[in-house]
């Protein structure tokens, strides 16, 4: 049986700059270049990065909310990149999206019973009363009071507005939420709470969550395996606590290493890797492997070859790849 | 003697929605050369505080009701407009959170530096331009002669909060304010901004006070912290006494609802029941009973002063905790 969802050799490009004569763009931003992955049912995996990394970019377009530039994604075996919107519809009720602003991301005048029923309502789901019985224990579920059905957004503290947005996401019964950074506009009390709901819905209704987020912590926290991107590609995949343990791509190491730590005494006395330089323009990135201007450990590398070549992202132990071209058992282990 | 000596400061905001209790009496000190973090949620009323202390709290719709700010003999919320400004930018500067919003998007970077040295400290243009690159050379960016005439749009985040530290330590202030200073930037720029911060304070001794709701960046950051809750201090102590034995309920819950790289990842996390309080319509009594473990009758009728934590080790600091719970 194939795995739930298979991206493979994902590409999303925008056009940057003028349209010339024959309306082609200045230049592309390879905002997603090349990215693969998969996810079984049930598995979350966290997919990481700094800002202009592409990984919003990825979830957007696994979802369809843009079209993929090139590359397959695979839902349960059917290629979705070639659907039409009709097509797509019956999948999307199978793969839902949980956004970063509860604020932006639900309708100020529509009443929350409203928000949880219109997904059903759209799919054609149940008779009006079946409707409204859902999004009581849809409510329920998400930790909110199922009296409080016919208020509005404006009325929820944001915390319990990002418990509305996943309730709306569980109300078509998915097998897969995409989350892009459901937690960072949220304070850290709030944050613990709907990353354990997150946590418990998960295991109640066997949800797969592909879950971006810059948080490393919050990463290791919810999710089983983690791709970090880097420039719209993933440089390094692994098992949670391989990753954290023994992370094998220098820049994986360099964000753990940048990660401050709530405890005095480990901040005074530990090693901090500081990468140089900011993070390259993904419209004009350097050549060979994307890191290499900032790599600490570039020089461990003979002759110019990250500075020329691409390095593939390949099999380095058990389920764990790599996209570098340190020997396989170079560098500090932690 | 102090550096900065703050008292029985309060603030509200008069909205539609009633008076908003944003600062309820704090009161503080900033010795020389010392990182003082303070710590709290959205709405605890950290900014404000810093604001207010600045001068800088926009009437109406806001009123600092009382308070003294002793700063080198003088109360800073006394002082007039004119004279507050030549504070300001000279002995106490700040930088925001958000570079894009505090420099002026029309202005190359060389106007914005050039402009506070010839206003503060009235050099010729030229000299003031020689200064501004070594300033921005000294923050860490690489040819600074050359990003002199970029605009901040042209610069990354990193660079343009490089370019707002660069401008707050023209004057050499003794005191800087930092408001979340790295909540928008990226992890591996943060690590870069916060260890420039703590190198550029080794060498001129300024006092920073840092304002954040990242307890990783304070307990890497500050000597002492001060944690609000609902406008008012909660607790106060150094940094390791704080983080090692955290007294206020408030505090141990905020502590504990931290992921960690290191604590276990398959517990369920903690986390702190309910919702921070509306700050228009603040329970009598202590403003964390709702949400607090240890609440009793008491905590509900009266506000719990902030008192030394009894039996707390003397290195520990001025060891102070907002609650009725806490024993020896």
């Amino acid at each position: 049986m194939s795995a739930l969802l298979e991206v493979e050799d994902l590409h999303k490009h925008f056009p940057v700059g003028k349209r010339g004569l024959f309306g082609r763009p200045a230049s592309w931003l390879r905002a997603v270049d090349g990215v693969s992955f998969t996810l079984e049912r049930g598995e979350s995996l966290g997919l990481v990065g700094e800002s202009g990394c592409g990984k919003s970019t990825t979830a957007r377009t696994v979802i369809g909310l843009q079209r993929a530039t090139s590359g397959s994604v695979r839902l349960d075996g059917a290629e979705l990149t070639h659907m039409t919107r009709a097509e797509l519809q019956a999948y999307r009720q199978r793969m839902q999206m949980i956004f970063q602003d509860p604020y932006a991301s639900l309708d100020p005048r529509q009443t929350v019973g409203s928000i949880l029923t219109e997904p059903l309502i759209i799919h054609g789901i149940g008779r009006s009363r079946e409707r409204k019985l859902r999004a009581l224990a849809l409510l329920d579920a998400v930790g909110l009071n199922p009296r409080h059905v016919n208020r509005y957004p404006h009325e929820f503290s944001g915390g319990q507005r990002q418990r509305i947005g996943i309730a709306r996401a569980l109300a078509l019964e998915p097998d897969l939420i995409l989350c892009d950074e459901p937690v960072s506009a949220l304070d850290v009390s709030i944050q613990a709470q709907i990353v354990n709901l997150l946590k418990e819905l998960q295991e109640r209704f066997g949800l797969a969550y592909l879950f971006i987020a810059h948080d490393l912590a919050v990463v290791r926290q919810l999710c089983h395996r983690v791709a970090v991107m880097y420039l719209g590609r993933v440089v390094e995949t692994a098992p949670r606590d391989d990753l954290y343990r023994d992370p094998k791509h220098p820049y994986t190491r360099a964000l753990l290493s940048a990660v401050p730590v709530p405890d005095p005494r480990v901040e005074e006395t530990r090693e901090r890797i500081v990468l140089e330089g900011d993070v390259p323009n993904p419209s004009d990135p350097p050549t060979g492997c994307s890191f290499h201007p900032r790599c600490p450990e570039r020089g461990n590398v003979p002759g110019d070859r990250c500075a020329v070549e691409i390095p593939a992202l390949e099999e380095l132990g058990a389920r764990r790849l790599r996209a570098c071209h340190l020997e396989a058992d170079d560098g500090p282990r932690s | 003697m102090a550096l900065l000596d703050v008292r029985d400061l309060s603030v509200r905001f008069e909205t539609h929605q009633g008076t908003v209790r944003a600062v309820e009496r704090v009161s503080f000190r900033l010795e020389r050369g010392e990182t003082l973090g303070i710590v709290g949620e959205s709405g605890s009323g950290k900014s404000v505080t810093c604001l207010a202390i600045l001068g800088l709290i926009p009437s109406p719709p806001g009123v600092v009701e009382s308070g003294a700010v002793d700063f080198d003999g003088r109360d800073l919320l006394k002082l007039s407009a004119a004279e507050l400004r030549h504070v300001r930018g000279n002995e106490i500067s700040m930088i925001f959170q958000d570079p894009m919003t505090s420099l002026n998007p029309l202005l190359t970077v060389a106007r914005q530096l050039t402009e506070v040295l010839e206003i503060h400290e009235g050099v010729s243009h030229r000299e003031a331009r020689k200064r501004a690159a070594a300033a921005l050379g000294d923050v860490g960016i690489p040819h600074p002669e050359a990003r002199l005439d970029a605009y901040p749009h042209e610069l990354s985040g990193g660079m343009r909060q490089r370019a707002m530290i660069a401008m707050a330590l023209l004057c050499e202030p003794v005191v800087l304010f930092a408001d979340e200073p790295t909540t928008a930037l990226d992890v591996t720029i943060q690590a870069q901004i916060l260890e420039l911060m703590g190198e550029l304070q080794r060498k001129r001794g300024t006092a920073i006070v840092l304002i954040t709701h990242d307890l990783g960046v304070v307990a890497g950051m500050a000597d002492r912290v001060h944690v609000m809750y609902a406008g008012r201090l909660v607790e106060t102590g150094t940094t390791h006494a704080l983080f090692a034995a955290p007294q206020h309920p408030y505090t141990r819950g905020l502590l504990e609802s931290v992921p960690t790289l290191t604590g276990d990842p398959d517990a369920e996390l903690h986390s702190i029941d309910g919702q921070p309080p509306d700050l228009a319509a603040l329970p009598s009594g202590c403003a964390f009973a709702p949400r607090c473990e240890l609440v009793v009758d008491g905590c509900r009728s009266a506000v719990p002063p902030l008192e030394p934590v009894p039996g707390a080790d003397p290195a520990a600091g001025d060891r102070r905790a907002a609650c009725f719970e806490v024993k020896p």
